[in-house]
């Protein structure tokens, strides 16, 4: 991939990274390879007061790139962030979180726990990991690298782990306060819940995707504004920082099978 | 003088039939997993075991030992799914109480504070509730009125956990970047087993530089067991880190390749001669720290 163009991760890492621009001085949590470089972008970029970690316990000044270090390599630490401390952090709602869902339903509930039947799984995943309490406590966006039917579900996901927009499941039928959907980024479209009663809607269209295909690859029906802008191009600037500063080894290279191009064949 | 040292066939004759066992530890970092194997060659069944997960419940549960499990996942991070946790899930093998991570803290925090319940917002408005029937909500009595969820206390029979350092008396020190939530898993426990990788006199542990990595009082420690290299194939730093190379050989041991691997690396006559099948002392502490 030349400097002129640029690769369908590329494109999803510099969309991504807008979920954090607005948020100012709040812990960014990317979990999954891209989710973590659209952080990191985010804060070398326009977000530079964001807190992040060294993916383990530290809190670092300047995001850790992925993948092996140059010898002697020192992440500039400015802090401390052990398990028990994310907990208090999150429980006083100062993060946005990113993450990579099994399941996703109409209402952006999420799912990571399993497939099936809860006494005897057809598939079983991880457990819910802290989606429940992190989805009433603060900001939460999605990466899905395969915008399917198979993700994105006709019903309610199999296991709600992750708390979405059903006023049915909600306590006393209020939205609980801490509720926060952002963007959901997959390898068509830049998704949000901008859509009447927070229905999810297509803020923005990769290169060559069309609303038709977005919607035919998923199990509920999209909201349609009037007008859908095509998800827009990594600038140069920060093609450059994602290649040689926080990803110099390209694992983003294995993201998409066979890395395709971030616009695709037949696009204008 | 106190002297709490033990072996690890002792700490695992404590085990009895259907206790609730909590495992430090996260994942596949400073889990103590010689103890676990010592359990796998004990007799005892039908534990119920609470853990930040990772091959220790799998472990568990590829020899039949779990009858419950209280948790919010279970991982080998390097490999996302631990393919003995699936398979049990899958076969039905297992009652469990998945609950949200903060939960699984706040619980271990009630009992540790001798409380029936604390108070949390995670958990509402997901089918943590609806799989958990007996998790029960609670109203805020002030002006809010708001509808929490009652994070009953997760009340331990033995706690068992991965220390760096300890003394015969119960103290201890982590050197690890992280303790994780091993304080709250001793003060959860009416019994709380330590294994370290050095066991020292106290004066070497208690210095007033390393008291600050002293996680919990040595009055809530029952045992300490000096065990080397006890938390591979898990990570315990500094040290050693994480023997990925192992994790994938243990997790792919699955269906009629379980009983090979755990003739080679569970059923041997001590720990030694376990660190001598996965390669020797020098081939774990070469292993690098994890990068995350």
């Amino acid at each position: 991939m030349g400097t002129q163009g640029y690769t369908l991760a590329e494109l999803c890492i510099t969309a991504a990274a807008e979920a954090w621009r607005h948020d100012g001085e709040v812990l960014a949590t990317g979990i999954g390879l891209v989710p973590r470089l659209a952080a990191s972008l985010a804060k070398r970029t326009f977000n530079p007061a964001l807190l992040m970690t060294d993916g383990e316990c530290m809190l670092v000044a300047e995001p850790v790139p992925v993948g092996p270090r140059k010898n002697g390599y020192v992440p500039s630490f400015e802090g401390w962030m052990p398990y028990a401390r994310t907990f208090d952090l999150l429980w006083g709602g100062k993060r946005h979180a990113m993450v990579g869902p099994v399941q996703v339903d109409r209402y952006g509930q999420t799912n990571i726990s399993l497939v099936g039947e809860y006494a005897r799984p057809k598939a079983a995943f991880l457990g819910v990991r802290g989606f429940p309490g992190n989805t009433i406590n603060h900001a939460n966006s999605m990466f899905v690298p395969n915008h399917s039917a198979r993700v994105f579900v006709a019903g309610e996901v199999d296991m709600v782990g992750g708390v979405g927009y059903n006023p049915a499941r909600w306590p006393d039928g209020r939205k609980p306060a801490g509720l926060d959907l952002r963007i959901i980024v997959t390898d068509l479209a830049v998704l949000d819940f901008q859509g009447p009663d927070h229905q999810i809607r297509v803020a923005s269209l990769h290169p060559g995707v069309s609303f038709a295909q977005a919607q035919e690859n998923t199990g509920f029906p999209l909201a349609h504004p009037t007008s859908i802008p095509v998800t827009r191009a990594p600038t140069a600037e920060q093609l450059d920082i994602v290649r040689t500063v926080l990803d110099p080894h390209d694992l983003r290279a294995s993201v998409f099978k066979g890395n395709p191009p971030g616009v695709r064949q037949g696009a204008a | 003088m106190l002297d709490k040292r033990m072996s690890l066939a002792d700490i695992a004759g404590r085990l009895r039939d259907g206790m609730t066992v909590g495992i430090g530890g996260w994942a596949t970092r400073r889990k103590p997993m010689a103890l676990v194997r010592e359990i796998l060659r004990s007799p005892v069944k039908d534990l119920t075991v609470v853990a930040y997960g990772g091959p220790d419940v799998g472990m568990l549960c590829a020899a039949g030992k779990v009858k419950r499990l209280i948790f919010g996942f279970v991982t080998l991070d390097v490999l996302p799914l631990d393919a003995h946790f699936r398979a049990a899930r899958e076969a039905g093998a297992l009652e469990c109480w998945e609950y949200d991570e903060g939960m699984v803290l706040l619980g271990l925090r009630a009992a540790g504070m001798r409380l029936p319940f604390l108070p949390a917002r995670g958990g509402l408005a997901t089918d943590v509730m609806r799989v958990n029937p007996f998790l029960k909500t609670v109203r805020s009595p002030y002006a809010d009125a708001e509808e929490l969820v009652a994070v009953p206390a997760i009340k331990l029979d033995v706690a068992l956990l991965h220390v760096t350092e300890a003394d015969q008396l119960g103290n201890s020190v982590i050197l690890s970047p992280d303790p994780f939530f091993d304080e709250l898993f001793a003060r959860a426990a009416d019994q709380c087993y330590l294994s370290c990788e050095r066991l020292l006199p106290t004066s070497e542990i208690c210095s007033r530089d390393k008291a600050r990595y002293n996680p919990f009082e040595r009055s809530l420690v029952t045992g300490v067991a000096e065990v080397p290299h006890g938390a591979h194939p898990t990570a315990s730093v500094p040290g050693y880190g994480i023997d990925v190379e192992h994790l994938k050989e243990y997790s792919g041991a699955t269906g009629d390749a379980w009983s090979a691997y755990r003739a080679k690396y569970v059923d041997l006559p001590d720990h030694a001669a376990y660190v001598e099948a996965v390669g020797g002392a020098a081939r774990v502490e070469a292993l690098p720290a994890p990068v995350f």
